[in-house]
């Protein structure tokens, strides 16, 4: 008998449990901050995060990382506290995003920059590093190359068959999948910029010519690593020949380690970042939802501490984790559109 | 009586036949050669796994010790509010704590050098642990109480020695002058080092040193008490009706056979349905761990079911009939002999489908359990991580210090297997009947 009756408290038990669970779920689902998208600017928002957790009053942001593309999607899901109150990206708003957010009542939303991002070419201590130019990354790495007033399959095999002061070992780079912001970045800023300066891609067709400059080569001279930077920063730590892209932050990290490339005379730094001698840096940005001022509980204190100068100004604890801070012009301007919730004017609402 | 006579027909063998012998010999050789291929394969097998632990051992047991630097906080009473403890400036104090440190220099500012020693989460630390102290005991007013700081994650590696005095000083994250320093806190005896007691009571932080496991233990317990209370009752419902109730026909040999198909679905897909079901469709928080607990019990739920079935069948015939003799209805027959028989097995399935859950990471990762917040979670309803996501999140970090964290995380993580499995085999041998 005792059976039956255990029986029939652990039904009602269950039970108790699913009404409890509803009943909570009518309730707010959250009471703080809640950020999505890029990873590359998480370990920004979560240490604003966490100095945000150090003040009283407010419950520590949730801040998570999917990726800016992935970001995009949550954040314009929809308005209420089961979307996400910020998203962050490595990669302006696309237009496609933009109008997502449009259909699902997500009309008004404030753009802030936080700062630039450089991505580095790197190499292990032990391996050799050289200047390179956007032009000879690209004949190192792209798809299809211009040989003798012709585009072909990508001959190149060494880096010293591109120029002879290069060092003599096979061209074999680590670098993120399609689906990284560091990707997007790296073909906008590199691969794009480098096969402009060939007389024979200019002079293909429109759509040809963006699948010249826009394709990776994919003959194993060219890795798609993974997400993960550490796992390429390990890679290059084994192989002293093997090359790696990724962002600068994880660079300055490592620096016992790796070494930068240098890209047409100028090697990665903050202060090169900054004032773009360093070409290959980008914006970073984070969108927050301004119909969520006021509802969500210490959203507009979590913005006023991000763009605080002791946050994102050149002395402010996101430089030390490897972000280049912006003009002094430019951080006041952003800090006054973070408080004043200024609709951002990339495009045009309809 | 023996089989020898059956073979009377038959002539006896002449063992010294070449032929005969040659065939013994091949046989044996083959033989031999099986069981030398066993020792080979385990050999190998045995041989990976000490090379992994002794890696993930090698690394991650530096992150269970951690150095600190201790401070005297005079507790000084024109910042102590006596009629009211907790309102006193706590942050004033821990400063003015921290500062002691730091000899004023010629222009008579505190020297900033000394800022990148000491753990930048560490002035929080302070304040915590001389609130705690003088609360507990307010006769501490007027004195000064010793704490323990953790250093900054670049000091801590320099102390451990994997940040080394010999490199250069453009190679690594220190300056010599900050060295110099960190040599005059070792001469006055501050420096020491700890167990890492923080690795299991703070939540998570992007300072590798104040970084815990808090926070990922807590939201794995959580998602694993959904995933007990929703997959046990209905796993072994289901067990029960298939095989002691359920007529034997075609319906229920495809729910069999799916049952057996499910329990060797991917992951990762049980982790896209509750994406695109529980999340998307019924609105269920993202990231919390009632939909983590919910997905686990789905990848559970077969394996508790299979265990529960091969436990049942275990149970002999003759009890049910005995029971069933003595006027038991089948219900009686199954609650009050089969299942409690039947129960040692289960729970060992039971537990060893836990185990797997776990550990799994993929499915968490789908329904956003990979998110960082430094509080701990609250409810089953509040956005937290869990112990493989936990560890997902670390290995991506940049910080050196979070590479000896991630594997220090692993191991606590195979602790907790090991125990789990443990028990498992405990109840098998201890309590399971034998027929």
């Amino acid at each position: 008998m005792t059976t039956t009756r255990q029986w029939t408290a652990f039904a009602a038990l269950a039970v108790m449990t699913v009404a409890s669970s509803t009943s909570a779920l009518a309730q707010s689902p959250r009471d703080n901050v809640w950020s999505v998208g890029s990873s590359t600017v998480f370990p920004y928002s979560q240490a604003v995060a966490e100095e945000f957790s150090y003040t009283d009053g407010f419950s520590s942001p949730s801040i998570e990382s999917t990726g800016t593309g992935g970001g995009m999607r949550l954040f314009c899901g929809g308005l209420g506290l089961a979307y996400p109150d910020i998203t962050r990206a490595s990669r302006a708003m696309k237009q496609s995003e933009w109008d997502n957010c449009q259909n699902n009542g997500v009309t008004d939303i404030t753009e802030l920059q936080i700062g630039s991002d450089g991505i580095s070419l790197s190499v292990s201590r032990q391996g050799e590093s050289f200047d390179i130019s956007r032009a000879q990354l690209f004949l190192a790495l792209a798809a299809e190359v211009p040989v003798n007033g012709q585009i072909a399959a990508n001959p190149y095999e060494r880096w010293s068959e591109i120029d002879a002061s290069f060092p003599d070992v096979e061209i074999q780079v680590f670098g993120p999948p399609p689906t990284s912001g560091t990707r997007d970045a790296w073909v906008e800023l590199v691969m794009e910029e480098g096969c402009e300066s060939f007389s024979e891609v200019e002079a293909l067709e429109e759509g040809r010519m963006e699948e010249v400059c826009q394709r990776m080569r994919t003959d194993g001279k060219f890795i798609e690593a993974g997400e993960n930077d550490n796992l390429i920063v390990q890679r290059l730590n084994a192989d002293p020949t093997a090359y790696g892209i990724f962002g600068y932050s994880f660079l300055y990290e490592n620096l016992s380690a790796l070494q930068a490339v240098t890209v047409e005379g100028v090697a990665p730094s903050q202060a090169a970042i900054g004032d773009g001698s360093y070409t290959v840096s980008r914006p970073l940005f984070v969108y927050v939802k301004n119909g969520h001022r006021g509802v969500t509980p210490g959203l507009e204190e979590y913005l006023a501490l991000y763009t605080s100068e002791d946050t994102f100004g050149p002395d402010g604890f996101l430089v030390e984790r490897g972000l280049v801070a912006l003009s002094d012009a430019a951080r006041a301007e952003e800090h006054a559109e973070a408080m004043n919730g200024a609709g951002m004017t990339r495009y045009i609402s309809n | 009586m023996t089989d020898r006579q059956s073979l009377d027909g038959m002539a006896a063998p002449n063992w010294n036949d070449p032929a005969i012998q040659g065939r013994l010999k091949r046989r044996h050789r083959g033989a031999s050669l099986l069981r030398l291929g066993g020792i080979v394969a385990i050999a190998i097998a045995l041989g990976l796994l000490a090379l992994l632990l002794g890696s993930i051992l090698s690394i991650g047991l530096k992150a269970f010790s951690q150095t600190v630097a201790e401070i005297d906080v005079p507790i000084s009473t024109e910042y102590v509010d006596l009629e009211n403890l907790e309102d006193s400036n706590w942050t004033r104090l821990a400063q003015d704590g921290v500062a002691t440190l730091y000899p004023d220099d010629a222009t008579g500012r505190r020297d900033q050098r000394y800022r990148n020693i000491l753990s930048r989460g560490g002035l929080n630390a302070v304040r915590g642990a001389i609130e705690e102290q003088v609360i507990a005991d307010p006769s501490l007013v007027g004195q000064s109480v010793r704490v323990s700081v953790q250093l900054s994650d670049p000091f801590d590696q320099f102390a451990k020695g994997v940040v080394r005095r010999d490199t250069p000083e453009d190679m690594r994250r220190i300056t010599n002058d900050e060295i110099a320093m960190y040599d005059g806190l070792v001469a006055e005896g501050r420096i020491s080092r700890v167990f890492n007691t923080w690795l299991f009571t703070n939540g998570d932080s992007r300072f590798p040193e104040m970084a815990g496991l808090a926070a990922g233990l807590r939201g794995s317990a959580m998602a694993l008490m959904v995933c007990l209370i929703i997959s046990f009752p209905i796993g072994i419902g289901t067990a029960i009706y298939l095989e002691e109730f359920a007529p034997k026909n075609w319906l229920t040999y495809m729910i069999e056979v799916n049952i057996n198909n499910l329990a060797a679905v991917p992951s990762i897909v049980f982790g896209l349905l509750g994406l695109a079901v529980l999340l998307n469709f019924f609105g269920l928080p993202r990231s919390a761990p009632l939909v983590g607990g919910m997905v686990l019990a789905l990848m559970t739920l077969p394996t508790i079911i299979i265990a529960t079935r091969a436990a049942l069948k275990a149970v002999p015939p003759s009890i049910r009939e005995g029971a069933m003799g003595i006027g038991a209805s089948p219900m009686q027959v199954v609650t009050h002999h089969v299942l409690p028989l039947a129960m040692p097995g289960i729970l060992t399935g039971t537990i060893i489908g836990m185990a797997a859950a776990l550990g799994e990471t993929a499915p968490l990762l789908l329904i956003g359990m990979n998110m960082f917040s430094t509080d701990l979670p609250g409810s089953v309803f509040d956005q937290a991580t869990a112990l493989p996501t936990q560890i997902f999140m670390w290995f991506d970090s940049p910080e050196l210090g979070f590479v000896s964290r991630t594997a220090a995380a692993i191991i606590v993580l195979l602790g907790f297997l090991l125990m789990m499995n443990a028990t498992a085999i405990f109840i098998r041998s201890k309590l399971e009947r034998k027929w």
